[in-house]
Parts: structure tokens; C-alpha cells; sequence
């Protein structure tokens, strides 16, 4: 499925590896299972490393490897199963992890301004006409009412901003 | 009322744009119905039994007489002439074509309205006191806190796709017409060595599985509002159950793990953001309440000459009994207009209606205008010199009936008339219900009742907390319906208790009747009220009554 980065179309470098598959000499994509059983070999082989995190696990677990991790995959099973929502945003602003954070799943293009706005910077689209719509999409909208991690000032702000300036 | 700003119009405008966009991908096949599905239904756009229902949010109930001429507007253009305000403090059209819909959200956004939060598993558009900054009682306008959580709520990229719906009520008044305690959060203001504050309780709601919410904090810092909310949130969405729609609410939540438990993890929760972005300071708080224009309450007296010369007249004293309420400001008062005429359909209001309501909140009110949770209209601030021409002006347009409170202020949901989930009529037993107690007379000696009914287990007519509930259960060939008694929505929310098997179409009118005689005849004396007497004597004696006959 085309991989949208930034808002750009890119090729995915990373290999979706099974639990019982032996690494490839590439970027490769792990479950969650595999990342916290060989951690340890996985960070010593000189590829980046990449985990597929389900959404009904506590994403907090993830600390010990936020450092060391070049992909987070979160899932959307379908587009109304909204936790990866919530473990995005623990996950940039709680654990202050600065590598990709990848939507995958069932991921239209409707929702992705929300997925931006939670910290997603990447997505791996469902659908091929969805990808070409990603810009204009993520210009939908050009005022936010709440703030997210995403740093963009609300309203509410902008308007105590403006008066404090006069 | 509060004033929308540069920031909001270019929200909406960007809203109506998306949405038609939406539209024309649907129309042009790009998008299939389940596709579309979610996208309406955040727009407040459903595909009910004969067409697609267009639910338009009222925040906090409180329009201007120019957002009531834009709803005139749309039933007139757009629909068959009418719309119905419901008990969400919203108003619906049920016969809108999907062609037109974008059309008409543009015409709405114009009056700054839209369809945003009254659909869908979002936070729904928060619901509050329709006597709001009129009422002597409340310590503070909650409308202030609601367009605060409408800001931070509206298209929350976090909260957008929750297990289920999620409802916000909340009031600054000791006597609570939000009905708090059924809401998936309730909050109630409060003050605490000078402090102003929240009581947080979670976890009410209707439904299959009827729940009064639980206190999850006492006393809340109102600065700390919305990290709490958000903190309460995150709890939901990461924990919800989303296996089983039934389950999906917060309430099956906090009673599956218990309120100990749910309350320790957003208390954890809230202690990693209760100081981040989300904390409100004065400033912001004050920001807001700028936005708030007061009216300019010219400056009289209470019991003006016009107002007791009028009440020589009976029929102007009955309205004026059970539809004036004191107002906060002397020489003024807050008026409930009764949108449940004997034999219509409880919430119907017609293009007419609307406009003329809107002209008359202009002559006599300052205005302005609310939506009622039980489906009435107040105008929230009139002239007390006015009341006499005011009633006048409403009986012409058949918008005094005097039976607030009263049995013939019937809460009744669309049912099987409109609604695709029904399991029985709601509307045609509310008005056979009013032609049975039209009787104004009949009526004030039984007083104040609240008879809820609902077409289904969903409860969207709120029957779980009538004084007097009715259920619709079965779809055979004839319709059945559940009677409960004892169910309140007050700050002493309580669930009624069913009296027993469920009756025919044909008996329920009946049965209420014997219901309320037998209060009649059991009550200690006229001063108590019937919901008394049930919790006085129990369900027992109205029980034998009801099928007494049978
Ligand atoms: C017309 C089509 C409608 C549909 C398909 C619909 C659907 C539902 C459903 C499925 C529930 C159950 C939610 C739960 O699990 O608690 C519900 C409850 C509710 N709905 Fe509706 N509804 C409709 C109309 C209305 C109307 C007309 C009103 C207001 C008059 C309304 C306001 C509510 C309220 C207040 C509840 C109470 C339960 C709660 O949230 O605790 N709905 N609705
Ligand atoms: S209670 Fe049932 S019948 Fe009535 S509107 Fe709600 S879903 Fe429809």
C-alpha cells in the first residue's frame, strides 16, 4: 500500500518480518512480541528496526526502546477503532519518541488530519486515490481548537496572543 | 450569547467545504454508503426510515433569534415546513435530499450553526442549564465552561473515534435541569473556600443498560477542566470495550473495573498533563467569558402594574403559573414556551413558529433563546411588563399552552415514525395522552409530572427517568409498552421501577390514567407531588391499580 511520508509519496524501506522468519539484511518491521523477546539482537544488528504495535497493548511499554526504535507502526484494525489515536499522542508527548510514527491498517483519507494532528508522520494509505489526496487534505482545515503535541496554536491562544501584543 | 469570532467562521466555512466534498464523492459513486456512513454521521446527517435526518447542534441550547430564523430557514427551503427539537438540547429534520445537504449546512454556517457533534462516537455537543446565566440559583454562567469543552472537544483528534458516543452535561444551579447525573460525564459547579470548581461524576446513562453516574472527584479546580476531561478520555478510549456496541459506553466500563479503579487511572493519567497545555488561567477563562455578551438589562422593578392587572385573568395566571420562573435580575423573568400543544408531536415546531419565536425574542427578550432538554423553548430573559403581550402573541401562535411540568409535558422521542431502530410509536401515544388530560383544570390538580417515553431500549426519550416511563418493547402486530414508575433526572437522579407486564397500544392511556387517580386519591395531601407519593408508598399500590381493570 503506498506509503505517504510527510506528506509525500515514498518507497518503504522497511521489511515486514514474520515472528518466525529469520531477519533479512534490510530495515525490517518486527511485532511486538519479537521486539521485547530479542531486543537485544535486534538492536545489535546494524539495520534499522521498526515494531508493529498493536492497539490493545499499553504503548507505555515501549520505553525502554523509544531511543533505539526507527519505526513505531501503530494499527487502526478499522477506521473507527480509534486507540492508536491515544497511544500516538502518549507516544510523542509522554515518551518523546522521535522516530517514524507510521499509520497502518485501515487508514483513509478523511482521518488523516486527525492521525497528523495525534503525532502520525507517516501513512500507509488503504487506498491508492487517498494517497494523491493527502495534501489537500491535510489542508482541510486551518484552525484547531485544542492543542495536541503538534504545537499548532488554538483559538482560544491565538486570540490571548494577539491581545497580549497590543 | 457568545459571539463567534474570525476563528470560528473559518472553521465552519472549512467544515461546509469538507462536507460537500464528502457529498460529491458520494454522489458521484467515489464513496459507497459504508464508506459515506461515517463521514454524514459527523456531520450530523443519518439515513433514517423514509430519508436522511439532518441533526443540527444547538450548543448548550442557546440561540439567537437570528440561528432560529436560519433553522425557520432550512424547514422551509429544505424540508416539509417543520422541525423537532429534542431532548439532546438539538433540533432535527427528518425529509432533507443528500443533494441539498450541503446547501443547507452553507445557509446554517452563515448563522453559525452546523452539524458537528451531534452524531457519531465523538464528544457529543455538551448540554447545560437551559435557565443558564438567567436563574437567581447558580453561582456562575456553566455555559462559559460548556463553550470551553465545545472548543476543546470539537473535532478532538484524539477523540473522534471513541468506542461509542459520549455525552457532557454540566450546571451551576443546585436544582439540576441538565440531568447530570445520566450523562456519560456529568459536572457540577461548585464552590469550595472561595474556589470555584467542579464535582466530576462519570459513568450515568440510559440505554439497554440504565446507569446514575458515580463521583469520581469532589471538588475539581476549574482551571484543571479540561486536562481532567482529557485525562478521563484517554481512560475510555485506551479501555473501552469495543467488542460488543452494547458494552462500548463508559458506563459498562467504570462498572466492569469498578469506580475505585477507573478513578485511580485517570487520576494517573491526570497527574502526567494536569499542568501542559491544556491548563486554563484566568485569562483564558476570562477570554471566553468576553465572548459572552450579557444582554443590557434595562433597569426595573419585579411586579409591575401591567404584570398584576393581567394576572385578574385566569387564563393568563394558569400560563403564567407553570411557565414564568424568577429571573436573577429584577423587573425581568424566564419563560418556558410549551412546545407540546394537546395532540401534536411533543418538540414540533413549524417554520412559522421559529420565525415568529425569533421576532418575539427580539421585541420581549433581548434575543435570545434556549432549547430545553424536556423539548421546550425559553426565553431565558423578559421583561416582566411584557409577559402579558408576550402570552398573547404566543397563544396566537398556539405556544401557550399552559402545561409545563404537567402531565401533558410529554418527552417522546421520534419512534417508529422516524426512527429505523423503533420497536414502537412514541408520537401517537403522546398526543393520544394530551387529548386524555387536556383538561387544564384536571391537569394542575394532579401537578407537576414528567412522562417520558421512548420507542426502544435506547432510551432516547429518557423513559428510565420519568416520574412515569413508557417503553415500547415489541414489533408484532400490535405494539407493547413497559411502564415504570419513580425515575428522576434531578440532582437525586433516580432509575423507575417497573410496575409489571407490558401493556397494549390500546391500554396505555388507561393505565396512566388509573395511575395518576390512584396517586389522587392516595396522596397525603395536594402538596405532594406524585413522584413523593411513589417513593412514599413504593410501586405496590399504583401496581394493582394499573391492571386493576384487566
Ligand atoms: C432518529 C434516530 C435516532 C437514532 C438512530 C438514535 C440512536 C440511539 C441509540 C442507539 C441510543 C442508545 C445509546 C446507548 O447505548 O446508550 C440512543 C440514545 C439516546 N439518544 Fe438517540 N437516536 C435517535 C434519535 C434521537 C432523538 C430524536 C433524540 C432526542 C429526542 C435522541 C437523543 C438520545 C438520548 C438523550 C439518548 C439517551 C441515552 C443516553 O445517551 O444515555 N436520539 N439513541
Ligand atoms: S429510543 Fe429507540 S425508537 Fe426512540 S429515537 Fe431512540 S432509537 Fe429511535
Amino acid at each position: 500500500m503506498p506509503l505517504v511520508k510527510h506528506g509525500k509519496l515514498v518507497t518503504d524501506a522497511f521489511v515486514t518480518v514474520a515472528d518466525d522468519e529469520t531477519l533479512p539484511d534490510a530495515p525490517a518491521l518486527v511485532s511486538a512480541e519479537r521486539l521485547l523477546k530479542e531486543a537485544d539482537a535486534l538492536f545489535a544488528r546494524n539495520q534499522p528496526v521498526g515494531v508493529i504495535w498493536p492497539n490493545s497493548k499499553d504503548v507505555l511499554d515501549l520505553a525502554p526502546f523509544v531511543d533505539r526504535l526507527a519505526v513505531v507502526a501503530l494499527v487502526f484494525p478499522k477506521f473507527r477503532d480509534g486507540r492508536a489515536y491515544t497511544q500516538a499522542r502518549l507516544l510523542r508527548e509522554r515518551l518523546g519518541y522521535k522516530g517514524e510514527l507510521r499509520a497502518i491498517g485501515n487508514v483513509l483519507r478523511d482521518q488523516f488530519l486527525l492521525m497528523v494532528r495525534c503525532g502520525f508522520d507517516a501513512l500507509d494509505v488503504a487506498k491508492e486515490a487517498d494517497a494523491q489526496a493527502v495534501e489537500k487534505e491535510l489542508k482541510t482545515y486551518s484552525v484547531f481548537y485544542q492543542p495536541t503535541g503538534d504545537g499548532r496554536p488554538t483559538p482560544l491562544r491565538a486570540r490571548l496572543a494577539a491581545a497580549r501584543s497590543v | 450569547m457568545y459571539v463567534y469570532d474570525e476563528f470560528d467562521r473559518t472553521f465552519l466555512q472549512e467544515r461546509v467545504d469538507e462536507f460537500r466534498d464528502q457529498v460529491r464523492r458520494r454522489l458521484s459513486g467515489e464513496l459507497n454508503e459504508e464508506e459515506f456512513k461515517p463521514l454524514r454521521l459527523m456531520n450530523g446527517v443519518y439515513l433514517q426510515l423514509h430519508a436522511y435526518m439532518l441533526r443540527i447542534a444547538i450548543p448548550y441550547g442557546t440561540l439567537s433569534a437570528d440561528q432560529m430564523r436560519a433553522l425557520a430557514h432550512v424547514a422551509r427551503r429544505y424540508d416539509r415546513n417543520y422541525g423537532h427539537f429534542t431532548t439532546r438540547q438539538n433540533i432535527q429534520f427528518n425529509w432533507i435530499k443528500l443533494e441539498e445537504l450541503p446547501d443547507a449546512m452553507a445557509d446554517l454556517a452563515r448563522a453559525g450553526l452546523h452539524g458537528l457533534q451531534t452524531s457519531g462516537n465523538c464528544i457529543r455537543n455538551t448540554t447545560t442549564d437551559p435557565w443558564a446565566a438567567a436563574t437567581p440559583e447558580e453561582i456562575e454562567d456553566p455555559r462559559l465552561y460548556a463553550e470551553i469543552i465545545r472548543q476543546w472537544s470539537t473535532l478532538h483528534p484524539e477523540f473522534t473515534y471513541l468506542p461509542r458516543k459520549f455525552k457532557i452535561a454540566i450546571t451551576a444551579a443546585k436544582h439540576d435541569r441538565a440531568a447530570i447525573r445520566v450523562h456519560d460525564i456529568g459536572l457540577r459547579l461548585h464552590q469550595r473556600d472561595g474556589e470555584t470548581g467542579f464535582e466530576v461524576i462519570v459513568g450515568g446513562g440510559l440505554g439497554r443498560t440504565p446507569f446514575v453516574g458515580k463521583t469520581i472527584r469532589e471538588f475539581l479546580p476549574r482551571h484543571h477542566l479540561l486536562s481532567y476531561l482529557e485525562a478521563v478520555l484517554r481512560t475510555y478510549n485506551a479501555g473501552g470495550r469495543r467488542d460488543n456496541i452494547y458494552k462500548a459506553r463508559i458506563k459498562i466500563q467504570v462498572h466492569e473495573i469498578g469506580t475505585e479503579e477507573f478513578t485511580r487511572r485517570v487520576e494517573e493519567e491526570w497527574a502526567q498533563i494536569k499542568d501542559g497545555a491544556l491548563t486554563l488561567d484566568d485569562a483564558a477563562i476570562d477570554a471566553i467569558r468576553a465572548h459572552f455578551k450579557e444582554p443590557d438589562f434595562e433597569a426595573l422593578t419585579d411586579e409591575p402594574e401591567v404584570l398584576v392587572a393581567a394576572k385578574a385573568d385566569s387564563a393568563f395566571a394558569r400560563w403564567f403559573g407553570n411557565s414564568v420562573a424568577p429571573h436573577k435580575v429584577p423587573g425581568h423573568a424566564i419563560v418556558t414556551i410549551s412546545l407540546k400543544p394537546v395532540g401534536g408531536p411533543p418538540g414540533d415546531a413549524t417554520a412559522e413558529q421559529m420565525d415568529a419565536i425569533a421576532d418575539l425574542a427580539d421585541r420581549f427578550a433581548y434575543g435570545e433563546i434556549r432549547v430545553a432538554h424536556e423539548q421546550n423553548l425559553t426565553l431565558p430573559h423578559v421583561r416582566q411588563k411584557d409577559l402579558p403581550e408576550l402570552w398573547r402573541a404566543l397563544d396566537k401562535l398556539g405556544l401557550a399552552t399552559p402545561n409545563v411540568g404537567l402531565i401533558s409535558d410529554i418527552i417522546a422521542c421520534p419512534g417508529l415514525d422516524y426512527c429505523s431502530l423503533a420497536n414502537a410509536r412514541s408520537i401517537p401515544l403522546a398526543q393520544d395522552l394530551t387529548k386524555r388530560f387536556a383538561d387544564h383544570e384536571r391537569a394542575a390538580d394532579i401537578g407537576r409530572v414528567h412522562l417520558n417515553i421512548s420507542g426502544c431500549i435506547n432510551a432516547c426519550g429518557h423513559h428510565h427517568v420519568g416520574h412515569i416511563g413508557i417503553l415500547g418493547v415489541e414489533k408484532k402486530d400490535e405494539e407493547f409498552y413497559q411502564i415504570t414508575l419513580g425515575g428522576k433526572a434531578n440532582h437525586k437522579a433516580r432509575l423507575g421501577e417497573l410496575i409489571g407486564p407490558a401493556v397494549p397500544e390500546s391500554e396505555v392511556v388507561d393505565v396512566v390514567e388509573r395511575i395518576l387517580d390512584a396517586y389522587v386519591e392516595l396522596r397525603q395531601s395536594p402538596s405532594e407531588t406524585f413522584i413523593a407519593a411513589v417513593q412514599r408508598l413504593g410501586i405496590e399500590p399504583f401496581k394493582e391499580r394499573a391492571y386493576a381493570a384487566r
